[in-house]
């Protein structure tokens, strides 16, 4: 990490309601790196990702973007997000490509949707290889199909930044390859990538280091733990007989 | 067409057009949004705004417009800062905003409950020349804003959390839609009333959407619908003088239910042909779940 941080988290705290979700995270991200955030439900691993991109408020620390505090923050064309795949559903049908256009909207703002970000549109489905889909409702898409949608409407817009909130959840095997390979492609392109997963499963070989959360803090930074053998097949049921006993982290489902 | 000959006919119809396009082209974001029920609020609060109208011998068109604009604005900052007790502030507004109304109308001189009918459920006779006048301008305003920024609310409506990331103004864009929202109530207040307004704001695009997969045709067929029935109504409670606000609802609701009776054997249809297009192999339609758990245990 020779130049300024991609993202910079230092000693961020955030409560939801009372309860103190965040105590004092303190987080890199070097341009190109591939950091993934891991954790037990609840040890504040999205509302850390959240926090970053301003939907959660701070109750103290700093958070900054491209070395600018992340309030004054305004080149939003530079971050793609991609959420969990549960908040991304309207009343009303919309089509594969009208819902990736939207993400284009961090470049063309208010102005005009001109040809290249039609064009812009069409290759990010190519990238997840969704272009066949892009006239069928989202509603008629499976988890994977859908998982893929969301990436190519954050890739639309050509971020140096992304952001992903559990990729790889409940999606199929087919689409989990794709977008190993989407992911793939994007971090020898230069992009940095931040990510939080459950298991590091199909993208462990992309992953330069590994954060875990506990409790709201930092319990590890480093090196990815790498699985061998037989634990590094995907749905593969991770037994640590070396855990201590009563390590068991907390579960409250408030948080996913 | 005999209709035509009358110059309160002409009137009632250019409203009942333009409240055929507006209603459900501002309904579309709401029920996208799923706050279908927004409208029906924001008819409410007007009912306000008419009795202010009353009082001071204004127009209860212009009225009921600054009225229900502020309640909108107040909606929408609930929204934001009410999460707990949102629905109760929501409820006491909706009511107060009713019963304000009632009480305002009883204290103008000469004023009765018997005024306030007609913009609880339409009329067509009473549509004055500076009513349409006020009509065009507003629906003018909705559908600058509905079709000028669609990308921007379509966006919004979808995902506001997304939307928030692109660096779009939501906040904004969000007052924005419920401003509209509440210009439309009033657009569409003499013609099918400020009781049943909601109803054409969310049945058109109900109904619509039985038949489409992409948010744009909704839009076309959602106004469409809404165009149709708005006249279709009118021209009825010319003919059988029957309340115009209860002819364009029933209708709507009619062609709601004919469309899905028309939809069930089209998406039927549709599935056998995705099925048949679908190479073999394709696990579309089973995901198998991604063993939870593993990354609970990270040993380090």
């Amino acid at each position: 990490m020779t130049s300024e941080p991609v993202i910079a988290l230092r000693g961020v705290t955030a409560e939801l309601g009372a309860r103190p979700v965040l105590r004092g995270v303190d987080l890199s991200v070097g341009r190109g790196e591939v950091v993934a955030l891991l954790g037990a439900n609840g040890s504040g691993k999205s509302t850390a990702i959240r926090s970053i991109i301003g939907q959660v408020p701070l109750s103290g620390g700093t958070i900054e973007l491209f070395g600018t505090p992340r309030r004054s923050f305004r080149d939003w064309a530079r971050v793609g997000y991609v959420p969990q795949r549960t908040t991304a559903a309207g009343g009303v049908p919309a089509t594969v490509t009208e819902v990736v256009s939207s993400g284009r909207l961090s470049r063309t703002r208010f102005g005009v949707f001109r040809k290249a970000d039609r064009e812009a549109v069409r290759k990010a489905l190519e990238l997840v290889g969704m272009a066949d889909r892009a006239k069928d409702s989202v509603n008629a898409l499976s988890g994977g199909q859908h998982q893929r949608v969301l990436i190519a409407r954050a890739l639309v817009a050509e971020p140096e930044l992304l952001i992903m909130d559990e990729p790889m959840a409940g999606v199929d095997l087919a689409s989990q390859e794709v977008l190993a390979r989407t992911l793939r492609q994007q971090v020898e392109a230069g992009t940095t990538v931040l990510l939080v997963l459950h298991e590091l499963g199909p993208l462990e070989p992309l992953i330069d280091r590994a954060v875990v959360l506990r409790d709201g803090c930092v319990l590890h930074d480093g090196p990815p733990p790498r699985a061998v053998g037989q634990h590094a097949l995907p749905g593969h049921d991770h037994v640590h007989p070396h855990a201590p006993a009563g390590a068991e982290p907390i579960r409250t489902g408030l948080l996913s | 067409m005999d209709f035509l000959d009358y110059e309160f006919m002409q009137r009632a119809l250019l409203a009942a057009v333009l409240v055929g396009i507006t209603a459900p082209a501002v309904g579309i974001y709401l029920v996208q949004r799923r706050q279908a029920l927004l409208g029906d609020g924001i008819g409410h609060v007007a009912m306000t705004g008419v009795g202010l109208g009353f009082l001071l011998s204004a127009s209860p068109v212009w009225t009921a417009t600054a009225v229900s604009v502020l309640g909108a604005i107040l909606m929408e900052l609930i929204r934001w800062y009410g999460r707990t007790r949102g629905d109760i502030a929501l409820a006491m507004l909706f009511y107060g905003g009713m019963a304000g109304g009632v009480m305002l109308i009883n204290l103008a001189p000469g004023g009765s409950n018997a005024n306030l009918t007609s913009y609880l459920f339409g009329s067509l006779s009473t549509v004055s020349r500076s009513d349409v006048t006020a009509i065009c301008v507003l629906a003018a305003f909705v559908l600058l804003v509905t079709l000028g920024l669609r990308r921007q609310l379509f966006a919004v409506s979808q995902d506001e959390e997304f939307a928030r990331v692109t660096g779009l103004p939501v906040r904004a864009l969000n007052l924005l839609t419920a401003v509209t929202a509440a210009v439309t109530v009033t657009v569409a207040m003499r013609v099918v009333g400020l009781l049943l307004v909601s109803a054409l704001m969310v049945v058109p695009v109900a109904a619509a959407q039985q038949l489409t997969r992409s948010f744009a045709v909704t839009f076309v067929i959602a106004v469409a619908i809404g165009v149709t029935v708005t006249v279709s109504g009118t021209i009825t409670s010319y003919y059988q003088d029957v309340p115009p606000g209860a002819t364009i609802v029933l209708l709507t609701i009619g062609a709601f239910i004919a469309l899905t009776a028309l939809a069930a054997p089209l998406a039927r249809r549709r599935a056998r042909a995705a099925l048949a297009a679908q190479p073999s192999g394709d696990p579309a339609e089973c995901s198998i779940p991604v063993a939870r758990g593993a990354g609970d245990e990270v040993g380090v």
